[in-house]
């Protein structure tokens, strides 16, 4: 399969010169046509930020600045003025978010509000979009869908805002869905029905999904595959099935082992020492390094490149590499 | 184990009087007619999802709210009729750790501020010196370097402030703490940094917790036993092996399999609820769950259950829960 949406070596700073702050540090990874690529990782890890980098909202009048190449079906979107965007945006990449208040518009009714972005991105006939719109919210599990069309988003519970949000993300058929945080806010059993429905609507229209969460218990629900980012940095890209069962970085170990589960009590829980970084202000060497259990003197000296540890296993830390004789990725350019 | 604190019948309605607008009566029965009881040094949790009433009921066990009905037992008095001096000595032993480590904390006050000012009001300590010594021992105890005694709430991290929040809980060495939620703002892996130390404590001190939380993974770490709560009842309460491995009650059972966890091959037998919590100003008839449940037959719409014991210490609260159930998973 080929990839649909492809980033290397993306990076956005904060600020310019010596103060720039590396937010997102040479990420790279690709998500292929209809597939489900998950993107985990901890308050700060750069993984909000790099979706906002591939829908370019990036606030680059605010000292921002995004480098590298973000290639969807083969197109570079950093090299697309500015004015096209738009048209990519909610058309080709549709985005929902974790907070459905605060997403919706609260004095628009949901059927104008999904009818607007139909009419956006070519649907001038009124008839067809009011048809849409009820396909569409039938498509998500909104019980009398032609009844509340007129309904305002507080006449709505959080989980129907959040299909409502995925109604009219999926309106204008994505080819690529960004979901990030979107069930966080949920409660666990209507966590688990939007769970349910992003799985059914990957089986039904063949929409890509690029699932971004800190819990990797939602991630194993859904991807294929996953990609680890800590401190702005990929440290772990694999297939989830590697990752859950052989995890090469020891962050993602630590990540897996800190969660309770089932048949595995313990006196103690795992964990992992120390706080989290703010993306970009670890400067040399492994951001991780602080925290690790097995670093060792180069981990303070030199960042890690990617190891291959597997066909789709990819990590970066020395010390995983040395142990399994991983050797070094020279192509991710 | 003997019990510590006991509720009977404790129950509480919000609101209730007419608007001036709409003309509606809007009460909430936030909390009703809730019996149970937490042992010495004890952890019990209590789990639902949000707007079931958990922090409500933890609220009312260490009276931060009046109950509208109902009594609590603690230490040998019913603490919900004590007069406000006594309850004020009470105050000492019963304590809350917050969700929000960083709403939680006065901003403008130091660590050594926020930690000793219960050491003061009850003159635990005496003397700013000494309390400045007891800071710093609470401070080691919670992992924190007691240099740290004169910064800003700021100049931490969200773990760290839970760490404060802690120390403030235990200042005056209480029986009973409940604790609200307090890992879910944490990232994963400071969760397990606090919860350890939160079981640490414990095995130190003998205190009880009430450990009020919507994750049932966070829980089957720390509780001994499990409360689940659905719109203000509770619908099963047991010892963690058996709300784990033979639950009863369908609510439970939908809850335990609905959170995912990260394993490959698990999501064959999921339940997946239809619908949200009703409403919880209209409540329906009969059992509150059945508008959701699976196996709901017409005695749920008209009869509400009772709490009735299904194991040796396992109760649940519904028609079909079965005497002798088989484990399952």
């Amino acid at each position: 399969m080929s990839a649909l949406l492809s980033l290397r070596s993306v990076s956005v700073n904060f600020g310019r010169g010596e103060k720039a702050l590396r937010v997102v540090d040479g990420v790279s990874f690709d998500i292929d046509v209809g597939g489900t690529l998950g993107l985990v990782g901890e308050s700060g890890s750069g993984k909000s930020v790099t979706s906002l980098a591939v829908l370019r909202l990036i606030p680059e009048r605010l000292g921002w600045s995004t480098r590298g190449r973000i290639e969807f079906e083969g197109q570079n979107l950093l090299d697309l003025p500015a004015d096209k965007m738009p048209e990519i945006r909610g058309r080709d990449i549709a985005m929902i978010f974790q907070e459905p208040m605060s997403s919706l518009n609260p004095v628009m009714t949901i059927g104008s509000q999904i009818s607007e972005a139909l009419f956006l991105h070519g649907w001038p006939n009124r008839a067809k979009r009011h048809a849409r719109v009820v396909e569409m919210l039938r498509l998500v599990g909104i019980p009398d869908p032609e009844g509340r069309l007129g309904a305002y988003p507080h006449q709505f519970s959080g989980g129907m805002r959040q299909r409502v949000m995925i109604a009219m993300a999926l309106a204008c058929s994505p080819k690529l869905l960004i979901a990030d945080e979107a069930t966080t806010a949920l409660d666990v059993t209507i966590q688990a029905q939007v769970l349910e429905l992003m799985k059914k609507i990957r089986s039904d229209t063949g929409t890509a999904i690029l699932m971004i969460s800190h819990d990797l218990g939602v991630i194993a629900d859904i991807c294929d595959r996953v990609v680890v980012m800590y401190s702005g940095r990929v440290v772990e890209v694999a297939d989830i099935r590697s990752l859950l069962q052989r995890p090469a970085h020891p962050y993602t170990r630590g990540l897996l082992e800190s969660v309770p589960r089932k048949g595995q009590e313990r006196e103690r829980l795992y964990q992992v020492p120390g706080s989290v970084p703010m993306a970009g202000s670890v400067r040399q060497g492994c951001p991780f390094r602080a925290r690790c259990s097995v670093a060792v003197d180069k981990c303070a000296v030199k960042m890690p490149p990617m190891f291959r540890f597997a066909e789709d296993q990819r990590a970066a830390c020395w010390v995983s590499a040395e142990q399994s004789n991983a050797p070094v990725i020279e192509d991710l350019k | 184990m003997s019990g510590l604190i006991r509720a009977e019948g404790l129950g509480k309605t919000f609101g209730g009087t007419t608007g001036w607008l709409s003309g509606k009566s809007d009460s909430v029965r936030a909390v009703d007619g809730v019996s149970l009881e937490v042992a010495r040094g004890e952890t019990l949790a209590l789990v639902g999802e949000s707007g079931c009433g958990k922090s409500t009921l933890g609220r009312l066990l260490l009276r931060l709210i009046d109950p509208t009905e109902g009594s609590v037992w603690f230490e040998g008095r019913d603490i919900a009729s004590l007069g406000a001096s006594e309850m004020r000595r009470m105050r000492q032993r019963l304590q809350i750790i917050f969700q929000d480590p960083f709403g939680s904390l006065s901003p403008r006050r130091t660590i050594n501020q926020i930690i000793s000012e219960p050491l003061e009001v009850f003159n635990v300590v005496k003397g700013r010196k000494a309390r400045r010594e007891r800071v710093a021992e609470l401070l080691t105890k919670v992992g924190l370097p007691p240099g740290y005694m004169d910064r800003l709430p700021r100049q931490f991290s969200g773990g760290q402030r839970q760490r404060i929040g802690i120390a403030r809980a235990i200042a005056l060495n209480p029986a009973f703490i409940v604790a609200d939620e307090p890992v879910s703002a944490l990232d994963v892996s400071i969760q397990a940094q606090i919860i350890n130390l939160m079981q640490d404590l414990q095995r130190d001190a003998g205190f009880s917790y009430l450990f009020i939380s919507h994750d049932l993974a966070v829980v089957r770490h720390i509780a001994d036993r499990v409360a689940v709560m659905y719109l203000g009842r509770i619908v099963e309460i047991g010892s963690k092996r058996q709300i784990y491995s033979v639950p009863q009650h369908p609510y439970t059972q939908a809850l335990l399999s609905a959170a995912p966890e990260p394993e490959v091959d698990t999501v064959s037998s999921r339940i997946i609820l239809e619908g949200d919590v009703p409403n919880p100003s209209a409540l329906p008839t009969g059992c509150t769950f059945h508008t959701r449940c699976p196996i709901a037959q017409e005695v749920c719409r008209v009869k509400r259950p009772s709490l009735d014991e299904v194991a040796p210490n396992q109760f649940a609260a519904c028609h079909f829960a079965k005497p002798n159930p088989i484990p399952i998973g």
